[in-house]
């Protein structure tokens, strides 16, 4: 049990540290000397334009493919050095649907928790659990093709959770639902911060979606312009809203989401 | 997930489980996870088991009746007397059977890949390369169940080997399951596109399958085209036909056994190391999405 006290936090291992990562395909340089921090207990939200390098730094994260430069460190361990401990700490909520719409929501969840190594009655306890935490306690024996957008996401979310990680990536997780599942799971994800003290990385294009006691990445063209706190933000553009600071820091001009 | 006194705990505000190193048991746990998925979602895609089915039968049925009048097939081992064109193709449909399969769950897995499952798969903290031949292990069984259910209905139509054949079918089977499913999966990590997967179909499926022995003798491919003969020698599924045939019927083929392992550690090499995170083809294309 963590009984020693500490102070601010800053002698805890961050849930996700990337440091100084560059990464290309052929010539084309996708990301440029990338380096964040997730904290635990914190909702950041890797913000940025579609093509900004959002889905190559998830790649790396969840190592699909490695890191040739600088360190992905998550919990402490390093990703291309000790990718078992690593994945084991991570949670990946992914853009596109990556459950079996055939198979039931317990039979998607048990599978996830098969990957992790959960043995099966641990896992049935876990996959209730999990349920609870998403509020569908209910459909545990319902197809996932009967499922609303929003609820197959809060599955999803679920899932990423069986084997209780410290690190939740979400890549663009609200592409597509409508304005309550939006809510929803916004919800709950801030609540998985707030009571289980997770580190959250929430990428994301959607500025209505950043809450003022977020953390901010900012990531355009492969290069991170700015992070730290929403005022700081607002401060370092010299305006008032987070729209303008966003046009102002990347120099964007129409191109933002209308959202 | 009970042992977490291995130096890990750390002081933290946050709930840090113990991280652990994955036991034997856990290997366990999740190569039967991934097999029973993939044994589950064929369960559950009714249209895909009877299609698999309807396919060989229809093979069988149909175009072997009409064909046995055209080819004669002489005594040629493992036969031991003149055996109808339908009891001569029944491995060959076996192993259609088996390629039809391997291809399809490759297509799954360029689908999968495109979709973000075979993301999920490949966030688990086990060895790549053990998560993919756990899968390629979960192709086979489905590819078994097709096939004894296959040999089950064609008994009724006087396809009878002796009943140990069925027995000693089943290694030859596993192993020609494993070189076909092995091949798929390099192939699925080389494919980015599902639309080019329709023309690997097409370059693939169809030539293997029809320059193979799973139609005809090879002799009597020999009498009418020498290259074409060449050429169905050196196609692996000839191999993995042949060795159906002769397990079918409680024989081994060694020369055929040879090729079959020897293939399956070629493909089975070359989709491992297609799918490795530093070396492989996925890191140097950018893999899905971009």
């Amino acid at each position: 049990m963590p009984t020693r006290e500490h102070s601010a936090g800053h002698d805890v291992t961050p849930a996700l540290v990337v440091d100084g990562v560059s990464h290309a395909f052929g010539d084309k340089t996708v990301l440029d000397n990338v380096s964040l921090t997730v904290p635990h207990a914190s909702f950041s939200v890797l913000l940025g334009l579609n093509g900004a390098g959002k889905s190559t730094l998830f790649s790396l994260v969840t190592r699909l493919y490695d890191n040739v430069s600088g360190d992905i460190r998550i919990q402490g361990h390093d990703v291309r050095r000790s990718p078992s401990l690593a994945l084991q700490q991570l949670g990946v909520v992914f853009q596109s649907r990556t459950l079996d719409s055939d198979l039931t929501l317990s039979q998607n969840l048990l599978y996830h928790a098969a990957l992790h190594g959960i043995p099966p009655r641990e896992a049935r306890r876990r996959a209730i659990e999990a349920l609870e935490t998403v509020q569908l306690t209910e459909r545990g024996g319902d197809r996932v093709r009967n499922l609303s957008g929003g609820q197959a996401r809060r599955v999803e979310i679920a899932r990423s959770l069986l084997h209780r990680p410290n690190l939740l990536l979400l890549d663009e997780p609200t592409v597509g639902l409508d304005i309550g599942s939006r809510e929803s799971v916004l919800e709950i994800v801030r609540s998985l911060v707030t009571q289980r003290g997770l580190g959250v990385l929430w990428a994301t294009h959607l500025i209505d979606e950043i809450s003022s006691s977020d953390n901010i990445v900012l990531l355009h063209k492969g290069r991170i312009l700015y992070t730290g706190s929403v005022a700081g933000m607002l401060e370092a553009a010299e305006v008032s809203d987070l729209r303008s600071a966003f046009r102002r820091l990347t120099g964007t001009d129409e191109e933002m989401a209308a959202a | 997930m009970s042992v977490d006194s291995l130096g890990t705990a750390r002081p933290s505000a946050a709930p840090v489980e113990a991280t652990q190193r994955l036991g034997l048991g856990a290997y366990i746990v999740c190569f039967r996870g991934i097999v029973w998925r993939e044994v589950l979602r064929f369960l559950h895609q009714r249209e895909r088991f009877l299609s698999a089915l309807v396919r060989p039968l229809v093979w069988l049925f149909i175009f072997a009746a009409g064909f046995r009048q055209v080819l004669g097939i002489s005594i040629i081992p493992p036969y031991e007397s003149y055996v109808l064109y339908e009891v001569f193709v029944t491995p060959g449909l076996v192993g259609m059977i088996q390629l039809f399969n391997a291809m399809q769950s490759s297509l799954s897995m360029v689908y999968d890949r495109e979709t973000g499952a075979m993301r999920t798969l490949l966030v688990s903290p086990f060895p790549r390369s053990y998560l993919l031949i756990s899968k390629l292990v979960g192709g086979v069984a489905v590819s078994l169940l097709q096939v004894y259910v296959f040999l089950g209905i064609a008994y009724f139509w006087e396809i009878e080997p002796p009943l140990i054949g069925y027995v000693t079918v089943l290694p030859a089977l596993i192993l020609a399951g494993l070189m076909l499913g092995s091949l798929a999966l390099f192939m699925s990590s080389v494919i980015r596109q599902l639309e080019n997967f329709a023309g690997v179909m097409n370059f693939v499926i169809f030539p293997m399958f029809f320059a193979s022995s799973a139609l005809y003798p090879l002799w009597r491919v020999k009498e009418s085209s020498p290259l074409l003969y060449e050429i169905c020698r050196i196609n692996p599924f000839t191999h993995a036909v042949e060795l159906i045939r002769f397990a079918l019927y409680g024989q081994i083929d060694w020369s055929s056994l040879a090729v079959v392992v020897g293939c399956t550690i070629v493909f089975l090499g070359a989709a491992i190391f297609a799918y490795n995170p530093s070396k492989g083809l996925i890191a140097r294309r950018g893999g899905p999405g971009g």
